[in-house]
């Protein structure tokens, strides 16, 4: 609201945007400036402000990611000034807003960088390698209709506190983005330890965590250095612990495999 | 013609069951000879496709996005209502029918809206078993809260990202069918059309966002489980992508429309703030159950608020009115969301808004931090509080919200019968995309049930109903339909591309939006309605002579997908001011002007109204037929609705 910050100045500002026509072309920055843009807007409607103008001039827009604006869905997946959703901690793109930048800056926007997310156009990445580890165990194989009653198993407050923070995990790979190894363990870990505290999760603990760390391998993610930048990076707040349940369910079910084919 | 809703003859609390038990089976053996395309992995599309695979029929699943776990579904935040009386404060399965029917202001069929109360209890059994972590108690047992327009606490939730949970839970149930290879996933694929073959849905069109390729699929049977389109009002808590494209080109394929004049305003969003603004953000309606809304008792005190000379602060309780609560002492804060929506305006109508643009009211928390703790209150909406600082750069630890009613969800949708079968055969619609269970206001933490209702537990019945009827032949898109359909969407998009005029997609969406707010949104008149429906026809023409883009339609083109959804949000508005026109009478979210009663509130007119308004497609720039399906309730008596 213009109410929040009367005194709030209209910006002017340098933009220098990755712009790649297609998966397999050649990118490179180009740099364009953009005008009287209110603090109180967020950044991708500073983008639209860029795109219209583009648009009006005859210009390819820029093609990027996004959908609910709310923080939530998952699609919007920019590097901005060298950091996964831009300088504000725990926000994505979508919530990120202008006032946390000055009138003249230079802002560099660029795609996710990492192999496994290979450019789709301009900033728009291809993120089904996450879908893919998903599908390799990434659920309780339980069919629709016979469910126990819902209260039947009680769960511990604190565990299902603690699986639901895990399962907040929005899959825009601001992890892989922010790695210098472009590991996905903390996107991983986040399910892998959502569904290894949840009593419904335990049948199928180890099959789980071994099919989903071997897709994450055969998707080409580097392995984990133990630097932490995902988590300090993750706009949810993913903490850095499900890394270390990870890696204990991994070794307990390497030695005690269930994986009898 | 005759719209036969197909509801089953008996009692009410058998319907259900005794139809399930007359619908034709498709033998065990034969599914997998059958192939179901579903359009829309949100809550009612995943959850159908996942099913319908599980069942071992072959699913083709369909989104626009690059992951089915991106579906607006996904950010539903305050809960699922289900019947479970978990808490022993007297809820029931008929609660929970006549709540739904009730708030719904009596438009909705009843056979439906029991059916929904009765799965809703299978729902919440069938996401835990998934391992969604709904909110617990200390023992161990699933929480409740009560919910906007409720008196009895059957509200699960999971913070305040319930949607989130679910959804994830109905992705990873899709996941797994897509590695057993029963659901093929074809991602960044917009449904551009729906094919028929002798009045049956034999399959759709589709465009590849990122090559441009139209592509053809052929199934047995198609579900569309595309959402809602309240963007036809531009601003409004949809995500960006939210449309009506695949309903609409369906509509013109022979589905009837009903009653897209039911959109429901969300009293509890945050207010706009500029031009620039390109959506609007919800504020869960569960803060109402803690917030008190209020605004100043005059307008004097009003205006130097808005002015900046006094401060929040400064105004004591004397000077506040809590209006909800003075007008409605019985709910309160928590009455539907159509009457907190029509209050708000008019206190901003009257000059007691607040905020610089005077359109807003506040919502207070001051009460229950002083009653409990700002870290108990943190507990139950602490990622809404942040969101909202985020947004508008205000702590509302210490500050009132502020806030404001927008376009939340549409009831109206594609019009379908018992087994949620269109008018079409073999095409189904399941979730916010059908118009069956809300009537003409939905209530909270009902939307999400109705989309895991639709897709668990209702169109893997039904359909195989259809199915069970129809030859196992291996369909293909050798038919001259699919060549014909193919054509028309690729001399479309063609068409878009040619014009190259002057506006954007966005400018005419943009216009189009302020139409609709003005004239058919919280407050219509038939003037009003009369002026716009002209103004929408001026837009529709100046879009195709003036319409603006680059580059080709061989590409990612975003502006391309944009001015294709605009143009049939351009039809659909000008649809939706036929249907508040017709609908001379005010009832849920449909307040007409005219008709109200001496207190202000919505007046109905049982006698002439009670019926669903099925919007029949009779060529383009032809007016469409009004088919009507008359209520009959024989388990409720109408009322007029009282929250006092």
């Amino acid at each position: 609201m213009a109410g929040s910050n009367p005194n709030a100045k209209p910006m002017n500002l340098t933009l220098n945007v990755w712009r790649q026509p297609s998966p397999k072309a050649q990118g490179k920055i180009v740099e364009y400036q953009v005008k009287d843009i209110s603090p109180e807007m967020s950044f991708l409607e500073m983008l639209d402000v860029l795109n219209e103008d583009l648009l009006h001039k005859g210009e390819d827009p820029v093609a990027f990611d996004h959908d609910c604006r709310e923080g939530i869905c998952g699609s919007c997946d920019l590097f901005i000034n060298g950091r996964s959703h831009g300088p504000e901690k725990g926000t994505t793109t979508c919530q990120l807003h202008m006032r946390k930048f000055s009138d003249g800056d230079t802002i560099t926007i660029e795609p996710w960088r990492a192999n496994s997310f290979p450019i789709n156009k301009d900033l728009s990445v291809d993120r089904s390698a996450f879908d893919r580890i998903i599908q390799a165990g990434g659920y309780v194989s339980v069919n629709t209709g016979g469910a126990p009653d819902g209260n039947e198993i009680p769960i511990p407050k604190d565990i299902a506190d603690r699986a639901f923070e895990a399962a907040t995990c929005i899959g825009c790979g601001a992890c892989v983005a922010a790695c210098k190894n472009a590991s996905a363990m903390l996107f991983v870990s986040a399910k892998v330890s959502q569904l290894a505290l949840l009593p419904q999760g335990d049948v199928e603990r180890k099959t789980r965590v071994e099919n989903m760390v071997a897709q994450m391998d055969i998707e080409g993610f580097g392995a984990c250095s133990n630097i932490g930048s995902c988590a300090a990076e993750c706009p949810v707040g993913i903490s850095l612990e499900n890394i270390a349940i990870l890696n204990r369910e991994f070794l307990t079910a390497k030695a005690t495999s269930n994986n009898l084919a | 013609m005759f719209l036969e809703s197909k509801s089953p003859e008996g009692p009410l609390a058998e319907k259900w069951d005794q139809h399930k038990f007359n619908v034709k089976l498709v033998n065990p053996a034969n599914k997998r000879k059958y192939d179901v395309i579903v359009v829309g992995t949100g809550l009612a599309g995943a959850a159908a496709a996942a099913s319908l695979a599980e069942l071992g029929y072959n699913v083709h699943a369909f989104t626009y996005h690059d992951s089915p776990r991106r579906a607006h579904s996904i950010a539903a935040q305050g809960g699922i209502n289900a019947a479970k009386n978990y808490q022993n404060d007297g809820d029931s399965v008929f609660r929970l029918f006549y709540d739904t029917i009730k708030g719904g202001d009596y438009r909705s069929r009843e056979a439906n809206v029991y059916r929904l109360a009765q799965v809703s209890v299978s729902i919440i059994d069938q996401c835990v078993a998934q391992g969604v972590p709904f909110a617990r108690e200390y023992g161990g047992l699933l929480a409740n809260r009560s919910f906007g327009g409720a008196q009895v606490s059957r509200t699960f939730y999971a913070r305040g990202q319930t949607g989130q949970q679910l959804l994830l839970g109905a992705y990873s149930a899709l996941s797994r069918q897509v590695a057993y290879g029963k659901v093929k996933l074809h991602t960044r694929s917009e449904m551009l059309d729906l094919v028929t073959v002798d009045g049956k849905a034999a399959g759709i069109v589709t465009r590849n966002l990122l090559t441009g390729a139209i592509e053809n699929h052929a199934a047995h049977a198609v579900v569309l489980a595309t959402g809602g389109y309240g963007n036809v009002f531009y601003l409004s808590t949809n995500a960006m992508y939210c449309n009506v494209t695949a309903a609409w080109r369906a509509h013109k394929k022979g589905a009837y429309f009903a009653n897209p004049c039911f959109t429901q305003i969300h009293p509890t969003c945050i207010p706009v703030s500029g031009d620039y603004q390109s959506k609007l953000t919800l504020m869960s309606e569960s803060l109402r159950n803690d917030g008190r809304v209020w605004v100043p008792k005059t307008k004097e005190l009003a205006e130097r608020l808005r002015k900046g000379e006094i401060k929040v602060k400064d105004l004591k309780e004397d000077d506040r009115d809590y209006f909800l609560e003075r007008k409605y002492p019985a709910f309160g804060n928590l009455v539907p969301r159509d009457v907190a929506s029509r209050n708000a305006k008019q206190m901003c109508d009257e000059g007691r808004g607040v905020g610089s643009t005077g359109l807003a009211v506040y919502l207070d928390f001051a009460d229950i931090i002083q009653r409990t703790s700002a870290e108990a209150v943190s507990q139950k909406y602490g990622n809404l509080f942040e969101m909202y600082e985020k947004i508008t750069d205000e702590n509302p630890y210490e500050l009132p919200m502020r806030i404001y009613p927008a376009v939340h969800y549409t009831m109206g949708g594609l019009w379908v019968d018992y087994n949620l079968q269109t008018t079409v055969p073999g095409l189904y619609a399941a979730g916010e995309c059908n118009f069956s269970d809300h009537g003409a206001n939905r209530l909270g933490a009902s939307a999400l049930m109705q989309g895991l209702a639709d897709g668990y537990f209702v169109i893997p019945y039904t359909i195989g109903d259809y199915l069970a009827k129809t030859a196992p032949k291996p369909v293909d898109t050798n038919h001259p339909a699919f060549a014909e359909a193919g054509k028309a969407v690729e001399e479309r998009t063609a068409k878009l591309l040619s014009i190259k005029g002057n506006r954007t997609p966005d400018q005419f969406h943009k216009v189009l939006g302020h139409i609709m707010w003005e004239y058919c949104g919280m407050a219509r008149s038939a003037e009003g309605l009369t002026h716009a429906k002209a103004e929408i026809q001026k837009l529709k023409r100046e879009f195709w002579q003036d319409l603006k883009l680059t580059g080709t339609s061989e590409e990612l083109n975003q502006a391309l997908e944009k001015a294709g959804r605009v143009a049939d949000f351009i039809e659909l508005g000008e649809l939706m001011i036929d249907d508040a026109l017709d609908r001379n009478e005010s009832c849920g979210g449909h307040f007409r002007e005219e008709y109200q009663t001496p207190e202000g509130e919505a007046l109905r007119d049982d006698e002439n109204y009670a019926y669903v308004a099925a919007w029949e497609f009779m060529g383009e720039n032809q007016p469409e037929r009004l088919n009507k399906e008359e209520l009959q309730f024989e388990n409720v008596k109408l009322t007029q609705r009282s929250y006092k």
